[in-house]
């Protein structure tokens, strides 16, 4: 990415004193060290993981929380691989798009936690014996649960580069490479790097459930909070998943000040609208390496060499313009290509059918669907009590620009915030005082998703326009009356994309929730995601798939039965624009 | 040598259409000829939806035309071909990029080496008088200076041949002239490394005051009507009186019907406007209020079309689809430049609100043959209330889905403001009841 480098000044921008410099090296040093830290042991075999038992000693967090860091990174440099490519190939062409987008939309409502299970036994036979191997499956889950809605994004910038800029740089003759950097990826930027932001907060529930993972016999832990706290649980430790939360809250503050902050506050220069908005974000970090010298001194000539690279794509053929008819309509060849899919599809039809039928009965399949139920259920009543608490809190609070600036990034901070690792405090509660398992397992579900309510409403009632307030306070409109006819509908739409959100996250969370541990007492309450997990402890392969299947299809069908018509519903009805 | 054989582009029998979702084609150019020589500043002169901008498309090799051919230094048009630099309406700057990076990075297309970018794009930077703004970002700029931009980096390329697409549009009226002069006396002193210029423009006083050429475009499709030799001396005076004729001229040319519209059945155009006809989305302010103008001191109800513009602070494309509605509707008439308010017209200028939307129902209904045709549905079912897709897909027969949407909006509007019929957006249906 050739922007990040401070333009070559012509006029002669002042360049900061050394001191910036020096804060420069530590910060590139440190990370050289971090990297190198945490990646020495990924070649060593998986058996000396076992013999050594995880300690509870705090000492030891920092590198724990080290490793966690690393596999987030390699997972969002993976999902930023799978978006520029994926992304690219179904927005540039008419024929991929007509599948690839739809197998987005699924995969997005594949509940990971499940998936987990199933790729770590082939990850581990990609590389037999080494921690390599089950470090690439953790990877995997958390890559899973962050390309999709980030590929998303991408396709949708693709779609909509403003005409203009296209002509612009098809008239200027830029090559498809030179394109692609120069146009594609600047103006996709800003909305990438918000699904980015999106995604990692996402991506901590599932590094932490990733790191430790039994299926069947095949037991792996890999040094990392999320195993720390995995043992803590069986050891019943409570002072450690103490300090396990303690370090996760520093290595998120710091996450989101070393790189968000600066990614958000770089990435402010690629808004496509002119006009000067707000106070622009800011971040120290960039700051630094904005005005340090030897910060330009290193990325100076690697911005060169990446603009060297787009001599090598030449406008050629693809520049030249589809003859008039625009449609590539193209007779038979549309047909073979309508045929493959539909025989791929039909083949793997073939494949989940067998997979399961060999395995799996009819009323396996019926108690799946009724466990599901019962999952729906808690889900749909979690998500109302969560709104009835949320909602008029969230206004409130955003009705007031001083305390919504405050509580805005922290509602962000917390739906970051893996919930599992709260999840022992409130397992050891249950066990101690013996409350009703299927009542008192399910608010460890919303734990962490409700968060997503309630900073959406934020936004949503910070967005409300002052001549709106002014006039209601004008017509002296108060109480329930202000509650009907303004405060609610203002933030409607930004309240059902909240719920969407949460609704997704817990149907994923219920794998984890709906069965849990503390010791050796195993709660259970009944439903979809604790089929799963006992699926999975039992090594199950057919009735974890099954189980997927049958989750993967309770959430499209919620999705396209009630949530998007009602988003599509509060877009055109309530959308102040 | 050989090279001046050839025109700098030469356009022969070009046909442009788009196709529609029914299979169906919609011509929106036909048979276009067009020669650009060396020297040449050429304006394409129409109203919105003349095809004008899709043939500066064509020319710029961004999209190809359906029969014709377009030639440029006698070779055919495939692709983008070098020498051909565009300037946009809303002047196309990469937001992420200095005023620098921006010009330079035509340059950096054509791989040229580093050193050689830098100096001719400062170069161009200083030519165009942005000095001091090389490392400011577009967002910082002001309209005439991101439109400076804008022209730096087409000039940077050297091209030929210069294509601009409504360049001063975006821009308010000073600033507009500031950049129009500039870019003149570059010209005339030949300060530029351009051969021949294509200006599209709905701004008639715009095309006279820079054309040496001004071609006329007709809607529906667009066709090049006339071909206007411009050769007042520069710097023209836009009060000298034959540029005032000119003007007028062109006006006049801009309000005869177009041969199409002529040659359609009689029974097409008397007594109404039919159904297939479509119409500009007007809202009944506007009318009212170009009604009332008119019909006020010292116009009295005849208005020559500059004029009224000119006091009104109205673009061509702001006020023709306004009169021609009010032509439509038989409040006004439309003659050789002038607008002249028909006796109802008058009427609805000096009535009051209820007698206005009485006199709005009866033209609405009488002359506006869609309006009448939803009324008439909606009278003749037993429930008094019917889809707006019954109408939207009867008219698509006649116009492409957007213009049919659009037709259908401003009859909505009319219709609501007449009180001639009901909608209801959430249910879109039409009805009778209005509450």
């Amino acid at each position: 990415m050739t922007q990040q480098i401070a333009p070559i000044s012509v006029g002669g921008v002042l360049r900061a004193p050394l001191y910036w410099d020096v804060v420069a090296i530590i910060l590139v040093l440190g990370v050289l060290a971090f990297f190198a830290n945490a990646s020495r042991d990924l070649m060593l075999p998986l058996a000396e993981l076992g013999r050594h038992p995880l300690s509870l000693d705090p000492a030891n967090l920092p590198g724990f929380a080290m490793r966690t860091t690393l596999r987030m990174l390699a997972a969002m440099a993976l999902s930023l691989l799978f978006t520029f490519t994926y992304a690219t190939w179904a927005a540039k062409s008419r024929r991929a798009e007509v599948i690839l987008i739809p197998l987005l939309d699924i995969l997005q409502s594949v509940p990971i936690l499940g998936f987990i299970s199933v790729t770590v036994v082939y990850f581990m036979s990609l590389a037999p014996g080494l921690v390599l191997g089950a470090e690439f499956a953790a990877v995997f889950a958390i890559f899973t649960s962050q390309a999709w809605n980030m590929a998303f994004s991408f396709y949708q910038s693709l779609r909509t580069v403003p005409d203009e800029l296209v002509e612009a740089s098809r008239n200027f003759r830029f090559g498809a490479w030179m394109r692609f950097w120069r146009l594609d990826v600047p103006f996709a930027m800003p909305a990438l790097v918000w699904n980015m932001m999106m995604s990692m907060s996402g991506g901590w529930f599932f590094v932490v459930a990733s790191e430790a993972i039994s299926v069947g016999d095949t037991t792996v832990i890999l040094p990392g909070i999320g195993s720390y706290i995995a043992t803590a649980i069986a050891q019943r430790d409570l002072a450690a998943v103490g300090y396990a939360i303690g370090a996760m809250l520093v290595v998120i503050l710091i996450y989101d000040q070393l790189l968000f902050r600066p990614l958000v506050a770089w990435a402010d220069r690629f808004r496509f609208e002119h006009e000067m908005g707000a106070e622009p974000p800011r971040s120290w970090v960039l700051t630094i390496l904005r005005r340090s010298r030897l910060a330009a001194w290193f990325f100076g000539p690697l911005g060169e060499a990446w603009r060297w690279s787009y001599r090598f794509s030449s406008p050629g053929q693809k520049s030249k313009t589809v003859a008039s008819g625009e449609i590539d309509t193209g007779g038979w060849r549309q047909w073979i290509w309508l045929a493959t899919v539909v025989l791929l599809a039909l083949l793997a039809f073939y494949e989940v059918a067998l997979f399961v039928m060999q395995g799996v009965s009819l009323a396996e399949v019926s108690k799946a669907a009724m466990s599901g139920l019962a999952t729906m259920a808690r889900v749909f009543i979690l998500i109302a009590i969560a709104s009835a608490i949320w909602v008029p809190i969230g206004v409130w609070i955003g009705l007031r620009p001083n305390l919504a600036r405050v509580a805005q990034p922290v509602a962000q901070f917390l739906a970051a915030f893996p919930a599992n690792l709260l999840f022992p405090i409130a397992v050891s509660g249950i066990v101690v005082l013996r409350l009703d398992l299927n009542i008192w397992l399910s608010p460890l579900m919303i734990l962490g998703t409700q968060w997503y309510i309630l900073f959406n409403v934020i936004a949503g009632a910070s967005a409300v326009p002052s001549e709106l307030r002014y006039i209601s306070s004008n017509l002296h409109i108060r109480g329930w009356l202000w509650w009907r006819r303004i405060g609610l509908p203002a933030v409607f739409p930004f309240y059902v994309t909240g719920a969407i959100t949460a609704s997704g996250g817990s149907w994923n969370a219920s794998i984890v929730a709906e069965a849990a541990s503390w010791g050796q007492d195993k709660l259970q309450a009944y439903g979809l995601g604790a089929y799963i997990a006992e699926a999975t402890a039992a090594g199950d392969f057919h009735r974890i798939v099954l189980g997927i299947a049958v989750m993967s299809a309770f959430v499209i069908v919620i999705n396209r039965t009630f949530w998007r018509p009602l988003y599509y519903y509060a877009e055109r009805k309530f959308r102040l624009s | 040598m050989q090279k001046d054989a050839y025109p700098l582009l030469e356009i022969r029998n070009v046909r442009k259409s788009f196709p529609r979702p029914d299979g169906g084609a919609l011509l929106v150019l036909d048979d276009i000829d067009l020669t650009l020589r060396d020297g040449e500043v050429v304006g394409l002169l129409g109203r919105s939806g003349s095809g004008k901008s899709t043939l500066l498309r064509l020319i710029a090799g961004l999209s190809r035309p359906a029969g014709g051919s377009v030639n440029y230094l006698g070779q055919v048009v495939h692709g983008p071909p070098p020498g051909i630099a565009m300037v946009f309406q809303g002047f196309a700057l990469f937001p992420w990029l200095t005023v620098l990076e921006n010009v330079e990075i035509g340059l950096e297309a054509l791989k040229l080496p580093r050193d050689e970018i830098r100096r001719r794009s400062l170069a161009a930077i200083d030519l165009i008088g942005l000095d001091g703004f090389e490392s400011a970002y577009p967002r910082e700029l002001s309209g005439g200076m991101r439109q400076r931009v804008g022209f730096a980096r087409a000039l940077v390329v050297h091209p030929n041949i210069l294509l601009m697409d409504e360049p001063f549009s975006a821009l308010d009226v000073l600033t507009a002239e500031t950049l129009r002069t500039d870019f003149l006396d570059l010209w005339s002193e030949g300060q530029l490394p351009i051969k021949g210029v294509i200006l599209v423009t709905h701004n008639i006083e715009e095309a006279v005051l820079m054309c040496d050429r001004v071609l006329v475009f007709s809607t529906n499709p667009g066709q090049i009507v006339t071909d206007i030799k411009v050769d007042l001396p520069h710097p023209r005076d836009r009060l000298d009186p034959s540029f005032r004729d000119l003007v007028e001229r062109i006006y006049s040319e801009m309000t005869a019907r177009p041969a199409t519209e002529r040659a359609a059945p009689r029974a097409e155009r008397f007594p109404g406007v039919g159904i297939g006809t479509i119409m500009p989305q007007v809202s009944t302010n506007s009318l009212s209020g170009l009604l009332e103008a008119i019909a006020g001191a010292p116009y009295d109800g005849k208005a020559g079309l500059p004029v009224i513009a000119a006091a009104l602070h109205m673009t061509v494309d702001d006020l023709f689809p306004i009169a021609e509605t009010l032509q439509m509707l038989r409040f006004a008439e439309i003659e050789g430049g002038d607008i002249v308010l028909t006796s109802e017209g008058n009427a609805f200028a000096s009535a009051a609100v209820d007698d206005r939307k009485r006199l709005f129902s009866q033209h609405l209904l009488m002359h506006i043959d869609l309006a009448a045709h939803i009324r008439r549905v909606l009278d003749e079912r037993p429930s008094h209330r019917a889809p707006r897709s019954r109408f939207s897909d009867e008219i698509e027969d006649y116009m492409s889905p957007e213009a049919a949407d659009q037709t259908l909006r401003a009859v909505t509007d009319w219709g609501r403001y007449a009180e001639a019929f009901a909608y209801d957006d959430q249910t879109g249906m039409f009805s009778l009841e209005n509450p």
